[in-house]
């Protein structure tokens, strides 16, 4: 593009404090950023929740969750409950896949924009209804006396219908049913995108890792949610209309809401890692100055893993009293999910090996990343045997396991992404110091944190539990320790963005098109940073 | 301040441990780093699997951590300044799909052994050389918002609901959060069938020392089974979240020898709310002066 057409669109870029330019937004890249925005603000509330939770588990005995201003420990129970489902659904999957999939799909591939560009937007605000929905659930009745729905994230029935009589989870069901919306939306727009809009010549084999998981993720999204919100919707109806799918009583089965569940939940989980899949191979390829080993490889590791996660389901019920048989079954398909998952960790490493590795910001968070998705990966190893999963089921052991797959591994690729693009996102540089003493404190403080959880797994300690026996204390002490140090780490991530911002029109934060050097290889690097406001009105051709 | 008090009863607490009452043994005791005592062939069985399976995937993250040091040691940009700019190697990329494939069978062997062996009652063959249930008595679990039903209904049916000692009520000897008003009772080297269901929502009843953990359903009847050799007492938690209580409705199991068992059975189809004196008595009798103080 002639810098004479890009000086001509930029006269178009509305100011940033139009508020029309937001609501109305079509832009991709506004859209993503409004996504970023979003994820940081859900992320601070569902961290503060957190927050709560291990203050009440710090010591045995009722600190928070007294009675007092708190509540009880019904309360304990909401606070749970909406900690898992804001960090699922209105963190990790708006950074991920809102956020970054939005921004640097259409850059990736050589698109001016999504597919859809309205229907982005409707994806992008249902999501601040949905929300508020869910936050409003937590004042108003949910059982007895008492505000709110504590049926954790899962909210299996009976519990969720005859266990909570009042309005609270109709609230949730109604937030999970926009929220849910919003992704099969936000699905369509990347299918249709990536495979409508590629630039010349960029078949799908030479497309970039992060779009090949974005693709992905879209088809788990559109094969998964509908199931959820099918689900959903019969709980609405067992609750309010006097259907009973789920209720014995009346024929139903409480059982068959968690079999769609987690025909939803798994893909889901997946959903929440792909994309950070994705961003992990840029980055690592960047900055060992080497291309990615074995690209296909990495992009049918991902297809591989797309699939087997639809057919691994009932590995979270093996504790219902399923046939025997078919828990051998699940044992096997789950297992066969860690051949793919290895490979792709294998070949990040083979990226690495025989490269020329810079250890900037991004990569250390990638490479924290590797580790800690390894470690919660092996974890997962150890649940899929049913035989010792009979321990460790609804125990802090699974806690353990997927917050080193989530929390350790989803939020650190997200900040390895975050950074990675900064930017070019923002259109200025950040305090690189500040950022690794941030992935310091993050890397001690959640080790510290998630660690010891195997060991209270192992004592037998079940999880969503407000008050533990004595026997379970000290390494309780040592994961709110843990927190705090976390905390710590949280409060340099706000020092990078007010830094950046208050230092902004200084020389040295002036933004490059492509800071890190020739490795950067995919096409937002192209384009300066910030980017046009429209970009590719002629088409980049791929060799 | 909570803080420090806490620290402070930490040191204290390495200063001066103090085990449990001898016969308590299905607990957790502090700082543990390990699976509880094993007190069935189930429960021995799964920590035996466990280790292997830990010794495997500790061996896997220290490789994986190791090849990660090394790259970062040997292809840090000072090291290694012009990077190679290979992107393929079948030979490596058939080794880590193949590799990975014989770990899993490794583990997948065991791990079926270790299913079957929870999931299928025990048998036995009778003098005529038939295969008949092992089983020796059942017991019918039933969860409630937050209490656990006991019935015996092999030995006249009779029940009784088993709650949790509020914590300004526990004694001597009881464990916060785990002691029960009302303990559930077994007879030591017996094999016991449970039924496990629920009245209203789904519950878990799980005992760690025996490695069993079994939702209780409304609407469904749940079977597993135990065998304990060791008389002791035995403390679970409920392990599905179940609503406020979730966390107060404990599990605690008393494995006596026979003829205890047999007295309180008596006692019990007369009155299962006096009848653990019986316990009471036979604890002195031991000497378990905690014990015996409960009731
Ligand atoms: C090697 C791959 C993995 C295997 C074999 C595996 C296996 C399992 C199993 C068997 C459970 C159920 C444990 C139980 O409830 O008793 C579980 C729970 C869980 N896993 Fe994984 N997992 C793997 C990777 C992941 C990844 C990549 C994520 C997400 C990024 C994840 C997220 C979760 C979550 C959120 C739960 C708990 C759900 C709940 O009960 O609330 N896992 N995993
Ligand atoms: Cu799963
Ligand atoms: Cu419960």
């Amino acid at each position: 593009m002639s810098s004479e057409a890009a000086a001509h669109h930029d006269d178009h870029t509305p100011s940033y404090w139009s508020w029309k330019r937001w609501v109305y937004s079509t832009n991709h890249k506004d859209i993503g950023t409004m996504y970023l925005v979003f994820a940081i603000l859900a992320g601070i509330i569902g961290g503060a929740m957190s927050g709560l939770i291990r203050w009440e588990l710090a010591e045995p005995g009722l600190q928070v969750f007294n009675n007092g201003f708190w509540g009880n420990s019904h309360n304990y129970n909401v606070i749970t409950a909406m900690h898992g489902l804001i960090m699922i659904f209105f963190m990790v999957m708006p950074a991920m896949i809102g956020g970054f999939g939005n921004w640097f799909v259409p850059l990736m591939i050589g698109a001016p924009d999504m597919a859809f560009p309205r229907m982005n937007n409707i994806s992008f605000w249902l999501l601040p209804f949905s929300f508020s929905l869910l936050l409003l659930s937590m004042f108003v009745p949910g059982v007895g006396g008492d505000n709110g729905f504590g049926g954790g994230w899962v909210m299996y029935p009976p519990l969720s219908t005859s266990g909570h009589n009042g309005p609270a989870f109709d609230l949730v069901i109604l937030s999970l049913h926009i929220a849910g919306v919003s992704s099969i939306l936000g699905a369509i727009n990347f299918i249709t995108t990536i495979f409508n809009m590629r630039a010349p010549g960029m078949t799908l084999h030479k497309m970039p890792l992060f779009a090949w998981a974005t693709l992905v993720t879209a088809f788990l999204l559109l094969l998964s949610v509908p199931v959820l919100a099918g689900a959903l919707t019969m709980l609405l109806t067992d609750r309010n209309f006097g259907t009973t799918f789920f209720d014995p009583a009346g024929g139903g089965d409480p059982i068959m809401f968690q079999h769609l569940f987690w025909f939803f939940g798994h893909p889901e989980v997946y959903i929440l890692i792909l994309p950070g899949f994705g961003i992990i191979s840029h980055i690592v390829s960047t900055f060992s100055r080497k291309p990615v080993f074995g690209y296909l490889g990495m992009a049918y590791a991902m297809v591989a893993i797309g699939f087997i996660g639809f057919i691994v389901w009932a590995h979270h019920m093996y504790t219902v009293g399923m046939n025997v048989n078919l828990k051998a079954y699940f044992v096997a398909a789950t297992m066969i999910i860690a051949v793919p998952t290895g490979i792709k960790i294998f070949s990040w490493i083979a990226t690495m090996w025989g490269g020329s590795i810079s250890f900037r910001t991004p990569m250390i968070w990638a490479i924290g990343f590797i580790f800690l998705f390894t470690v919660g990966g092996v974890t997962g190893v150890m649940l899929a045997n049913a035989g010792v999963d009979q321990a460790f089921h609804d125990t802090y052991y699974v806690v353990a396991h997927f917050h080193y797959v989530l929390s350790l591994g989803a939020v650190f690729s997200i900040f390895a992404g975050f950074y990675y693009w900064y930017e070019k996102i923002f259109g200025v540089k950040y305090n690189e110091m500040l950022a690794n003493i941030q992935f310091f404190f993050f890397f001690v403080g959640a080790n510290l944190i998630f660690f010891p959880q195997h060991f209270l797994g192992m004592a037998g300690m079940p999880r969503r539990y407000v008050d533990y026996s004595d026997g379970y204390a000290f390494w309780n002490m040592v994961s709110s320790i843990g927190y705090v140090v976390m905390l710590v780490g949280m409060f340099f991530f706000l020092l990078v963005l007010v830094e950046s911002i208050l230092l902004r029109n200084t020389p040295k934060r002036r933004p490059e098109a492509n800071p890190w050097g020739e490795s950067a290889t995919t096409l937002e690097w192209t384009l300066s940073s910030p980017p046009p406001f429209h970009q590719f009105n002629e088409l980049p051709k791929i060799k | 301040m909570r803080f420090q008090a806490a620290l402070i009863a930490f040191i204290a607490s390495i200063l001066f441990a103090s085990g449990a009452s001898a016969t308590v043994r299905g607990i957790a005791t502090d700082k543990q780093v390990s699976l509880q005592e094993a007190a069935t062939p189930v429960m021995e069985a799964i920590t035996s699997f466990h280790s292997m399976v830990l010794w495997i995937i500790t061996i896997i993250t220290l490789v994986v951590l190791a090849l990660l040091l090394w790259v970062i040691v040997r292809y840090n940009a000072k090291a290694n300044p012009n990077p190679s700019k290979f992107s393929h190697n079948t030979l490596v990329e058939i080794i880590w799909t193949a590799v990975p494939v014989l770990i899993l069978v490794v583990i997948a062997v065991p791990s079926f052994r270790l299913l079957y062996l929870e999931d299928v009652l025990p048998t036995e063959q009778n003098e005529a050389g038939e295969t008949v249930s092992a089983v020796d008595m059942t017991i019918k679990v039933t969860g409630n918002q937050w209490n656990w039903t006991y019935a015996y209904p092999d030995q006249g049916g009779f029940e009784f609901i088993s709650s949790m000692v509020a914590a300004e009520d526990i004694g001597p000897g009881q464990h916060r959060n785990l002691s029960a008003d009302l303990p559930m009772v077994v007879p030591a080297g017996q094999t016991v069938r449970l039924e496990v269901t629920a009245s209203d929502v789904i519950h878990n009843w799980a005992m760690p020392a025996f490695g069993i953990k079994m939702d209780a359903i409304p609407g469904r009847l749940n079977e597993t089974w135990f065998y304990v050799e060791q008389e002791g007492v035995y403390f679970g938690q409920c392990s599905e979240l179940c609503g406020r209580d979730h966390s107060f409705m404990p599990i605690e199991l008393h494995v006596v020898p026979q003829d205890v068992f047999d007295r309180w059975i008596a006692a019990a189809q007369n009155d299962p709310y006096t009848a653990p004196e019986v316990l009471t008595a036979y604890y002195q009798t031991q000497g378990e002066t905690q014990l015996a103080a409960l009731r």
